[in-house]
């Protein structure tokens, strides 16, 4: 019976389509990106596909198509599924909040597979930041750390944020290490961390135009000293203003946007893309 | 799980009124007065003059054999029996090898459609498919065929491979027979080929950037409806490279895999008029799974516009199509999308965006339900539940059986999966109704007050605020995000702000297409004489 699929799959099909399509054989090899978007329905690319979420991981890059096509290679072939992979995956999804890609991965693994420890641990990860109970999370983050180290800290980014104190890391290494443990409560997956205070701070800019000094520490996990610093740095760079709020409590106050200030929401209601208009320009000449 | 309505109908076509006369096994009972190689002369007057209008490029009178008489002929004599062996009809065709493999498409499309495939007749369709897909990507075929019969064989292409992923996955009461098949010919239906399929169709006939020519005014396509009236080439590539994107959607949406679906489905502007309206089937089902993939990535007031769209389409133009075959598949897409759109609506509640009508034939059918729904609690699951099984597509599980273990079924696997956690979703919108309907009735109140009013501590609350400004704010696929509620608010120190947002005239819009109806309608007039 025909076997003719095959073909379409090989490398030598890919020559004999650029062929086909009036174009030289390309001698170079696909980058990720570009066999996800021309053949990725291929299992020869399975490994490939591995190799980037390794590389994603370790240079803190991001490719949802490229995750998905490796969630749907697995899906077709079980046997081939690499559980520490899903869990990097996953991982790499929860920073992309508030993007829904955490679930899009879900929809893709199998109930048995989901049923491991460790996706298992990341699925109450992600309920609770879906659900915005920001405490819980931390609290259970900082349970799992060695889950979540698997993405490297971003040190560079991370000491200029919260400490301001760029010149003495390159003094006494040691000292440097000192001070990142203890603001962090030796959760050294910084990377991991930094993506979830991008996506805190996001879904406060939605809601709050003054948020109170502890409403914003218990969100991002930053108190005392390195919450100070945190916040002059986002005072600097971000717009953010200092006020003080009733009783002697301190009010941040978030840039306006669209979405905390009504008066800013854009009028789209009779706004209407120019294509449209174009429909009609035959009739108006 | 399902209640109301059998998720497992695999045993028959569900796209037709007509259950099958035979049993599961196959035309077995049938065949006795069946005889495969004898050719009535009403299929010999068919064949011969399908045959010649094909190689003259009639589009017109294929389109009325294919609709018309083929069903005619079908209803008359084939009720209970498949049509003639393509071997017997062969002679009257001059064995033209391309004619041969559409008429063994019709002819299994039959089997599907009236009787129950068996095992055997699935695989020689697998068979056959990869034969006529492989004769058009060669680019040998010069034929015009009606747009129709090109969306029916991507459609049904579909089908039957989510039919066969079905079926492999019940193997308790599978014969050894049965199971022999199954491992013998492993390759048939797999998935990296039905994907590679349409994936190649869609490539090869460049109709991607066609699309793109075309909206520079390079290439003309939707206005000649893809066909080539004045060159007279081929529009069978073309077409099926088109229909093929709405192909993947379609596999997309059964594998689970949303996000990537709706990117197959990129280079189709639907807000625009094209051709993916020319046939009814392909409207509907771009619809059906755009909005159905938007609404379990959360994007609902997208969902709701789309769905709102098609429905009122449906309830005007339904009338038209009472006769033709496809009568039955639309009438059921037409109640799913309702509950698709109860579902929607009650997760996301809107006022004013749906027709008059299309809400009148909602709160008809759903009113007890949504109403139901709203109150989240273990009914309201029930109900959730019970709308989504009905209204969701048969979703597959891809990967081949393994045939040495104990033997289940496991077809309603990806089903579950995928019921599991949009349910898990809904359960993490709980609190939002009700923090909703206290939002309606205050344009100011202090975080304290309405934390005593829902019964939480301050703490609680706040979260809950956070949680309704995630939930309600959706990431567009640029990574825009978008506001879904109709009921917003923002939070200064301890107090809510609420803002409604008014409900939204499209007066842009609606000038726009009565300006060109009535140039549509002037210029019809201008045709008319006189005399």
């Amino acid at each position: 019976m025909a076997k003719c699929w095959h073909l379409l799959l090989s490398n030598s099909w890919l020559l004999g389509f650029d062929r086909a399509m009036g174009r030289e054989p390309q001698q170079v090899s696909y980058t990720v990106e570009q066999l996800v978007s021309v053949n990725p329905y291929n299992p020869d690319i399975l490994t490939e596909l591995e190799n980037y979420v390794n590389e994603q991981v370790s240079s803190q890059t991001y490719s949802l198509d490229a995750n998905l096509c490796l969630l749907r290679l697995y899906q077709f072939d079980p046997t081939r599924l690499s559980i520490a992979i899903v869990v990097r995956i996953l991982i790499k999804a929860l920073m992309a909040m508030p993007a829904p890609d955490f679930s899009l991965c879900l929809f893709l693994i199998p109930e048995p597979v989901q049923a491991d420890e460790q996706i298992k641990t990341l699925i109450v990860l992600s309920h609770y930041l879906e659900t915005a109970r920001f405490r819980q999370f931390w609290d259970e983050a900082a349970k799992n750390h060695s889950l979540l180290e698997v993405v490297p800290a971003n040190v560079d980014g991370y000491i200029a944020n919260h400490l301001g104190l760029v010149s003495i890391k390159e003094e006494l290494n040691n000292v440097e290490m000192t001070v990142i443990q203890l603001s962090y409560g030796h959760f050294s997956g910084a990377g991991f961390e930094q993506a979830i205070q991008a996506y805190a701070i996001h879904v406060l800019s939605l809601s709050y135009q003054k948020v109170p000094r502890p409403v914003l520490a218990e969100t991002i996990n930053i108190e005392g000293l390195s919450l100070d610093k945190f916040i002059e740095y986002h005072v600097a760079n971000s717009g953010w203003v200092l006020e003080k709020g009733t009783g002697r409590s301190q009010l941040i106050v978030l840039p306006r946007n669209e979405f905390n200030h009504p008066g800013l929401k854009k009028n789209s209601s009779d706004g209407m893309p120019f294509e449209h208009i174009t429909r009609i320009f035959p009739v108006l000449s | 799980m399902a209640n109301s309505y059998d998720y497992d109908d695999a045993s028959f076509d569900s796209r037709y009124a007509r259950p099958p006369s035979s049993g599961q096994g196959g035309g077995a009972a049938a065949e006795l007065s069946y005889d495969p190689n004898f050719v009535p002369d009403s299929v010999k007057t068919f064949v011969v003059h399908l045959y010649r209008h094909i190689r003259e490029k009639n589009v017109y009178e294929i389109h009325q054999m294919y609709e018309g008489s083929f069903q005619r002929l079908s209803d008359r004599m084939f009720r209970e029996n498949p049509w003639p062996s393509v071997e017997a009809i062969a002679p009257y065709v001059d064995n033209d090898h391309v004619f041969c493999l559409l008429y063994r498409e019709m002819w299994f499309r039959h089997v599907y459609a009236r009787l129950a495939p068996t095992g055997q007749q699935r695989v020689e369709s697998w068979d056959n498919y990869c034969s006529l897909f492989g004769v058009v990507l060669h680019g040998v075929v010069s034929m015009q065929l009606p747009n129709q019969w090109l969306w029916d064989m991507v459609d049904e292409f579909v089908y039957q491979f989510q039919s066969y992923c079905q079926y492999r996955a019940k193997l308790k009461n599978k014969t050894e027979e049965e199971l022999q098949l199954l491992r013998q010919y492993d390759q048939a239906w797999n998935v990296y080929g039905v994907l590679n399929y349409l994936q190649a169709l869609v490539e090869k006939s460049a109709i991607v950037d066609i699309l793109e020519r075309e909206k520079d005014g390079l290439e003309q396509f939707t206005a000649t409806d893809g066909y080539d009236y004045e060159g007279g080439t081929s529009n069978v590539l073309k077409m099926l490279g088109y229909y093929s994107m709405i192909g993947l959607l379609r596999v997309h949406c059964l594998l689970g895999d949303y996000h990537t679906g709706l990117k197959c489905l990129g280079p189709i502007d639907i807000s625009q008029q094209g051709v993916y309206m020319i046939v009814i089937g392909s409207h509907i089902s771009i619809i059906y799974h755009y909005g159905f993939a938007n609404l379990m990535l959360r994007r609902y007031v997208e969902a709701i516009r789309e769905f709102n769209k098609i429905l009122l389409y449906i309830l005007k133009y339904k009338q038209y199509h009472q006769k033709s075959p496809q009568y039955d598949q639309i009438l059921k897409k037409n109640e799913q999308m309702y509950a698709l759109l109860a579902i929607c609506l009650s997760l996301c509640p809107q006022s004013n965006i749906i027709e008059e009508n299309v809400n009148i034939q909602l709160r008809d059918k759903y009113n007890e339900k949504m109403t139901k729904m709203l109150r989240y609690d273990d009914e309201a699951y029930a109900v959730y539940d019970e709308l989504f099984t009905y209204a969701c597509p048969k979703f597959i599980t891809p990967s081949a059986p393994v045939l040495e273990e104990s033997l289940i079924n496991y077809n309603q696997d990806a089903y579950r999966l995928q019921l599991k956690l949009f349910l898990y979703e809904v359960k993490q919108q709980q609190s939002l109704s009700g923090l909703r309907s206290f939002l309606k009735l205050y344009s100011a109140i202090s975080i304290g007050k309405l934390a005593a009013y829902m019964e939480v501590d301050e703490s609680t609350m706040r979260t809950i605020l956070l949680a309704y400004k995630h939930k309600m704010h959706s990431v567009d696929s640029d990574g825009k995000i978008i506001p879904n509620a109709d009921i917003d608010f923002y939070i200064s120190e301890d107090i809510i702000h609420v803002v409604e947002s008014k409900p939204t005239k499209h007066y842009g819009d609606y000038f726009l297409r009565q300006v060109l109806k009535f140039e549509e309608m002037i210029s019809e007039l201008d045709r008319v004489k006189l005399d």
